[in-house]
């Protein structure tokens, strides 16, 4: 999983059936520290998160494991809402 | 599967209800030196490791076996905890 941040939300009406009611956010990856990295990523929300939350994205075909994504064509859905990322001095 | 040492531990408490009561920790892969190689990333537990530990951890679908048959929804997970390891130093 990675962590990132949620920075926008994308509208589309046109879609596969089994996205309908899903809704999908922007996400920019960071590392642990809170410093972005790599390019921005379009993720399915299971968890009510929003703009501007630190969220944890999980991705591939694991998504699917997601809640109430089986089979929905999907690869990559926020499944928690950081509170606290703690990292090891020096790391 | 990959090696990685522990660097810090993720609090999470608004998740996927099949992540409730799994440890997530942030991995940073390492080479068989021992230095840094490739992106920091967030990974369930399965081996009990803790921040300063080297472990071994596999990416994809196959880090929610450990908890079957629950589905997780994560795409690294945490499968041992390495006592140590030996290199050729000529390869």
């Amino acid at each position: 999983m990675i962590l990132a941040r949620i920075v926008g939300t994308v509208v589309a009406t046109r879609k596969d059936p089994r996205l309908v009611s899903n809704k999908l956010l922007v996400a920019r990856p960071m590392d642990p520290h809170g410093k972005s990295e790599g390019s921005y990523l379009v993720a399915v929300d299971t968890v009510d998160a929003g703009v501007g939350e630190t969220v944890l994205i999980v991705s591939g075909s694991s998504a699917r494991m997601a809640s109430g994504m089986k089979d929905c064509p999907v690869d990559a859905a926020v499944v928690g809402i950081v509170d606290t990322v703690e990292v090891a001095a020096g790391d | 599967m990959q090696l990685a040492k522990v660097i810090g531990d993720v609090v999470v408490t608004r998740k996927d209800d099949n992540l409730t009561g799994i440890k997530l920790l942030v991995l940073q892969p390492i080479a068989a030196d021992g230095s840094n190689a490739g992106r920091t990333l967030v990974a369930v537990d399965a081996a009990g490791a803790g921040v300063g530990e080297t472990v071994f951890f596999v990416r994809g679908k196959e880090a929610s076996f450990p908890f079957y048959p629950t589905e997780v929804p994560a795409d690294a997970g945490i499968v041992g905890i390495v006592d140590h390891y030996d290199v050729d130093p000529e390869s």
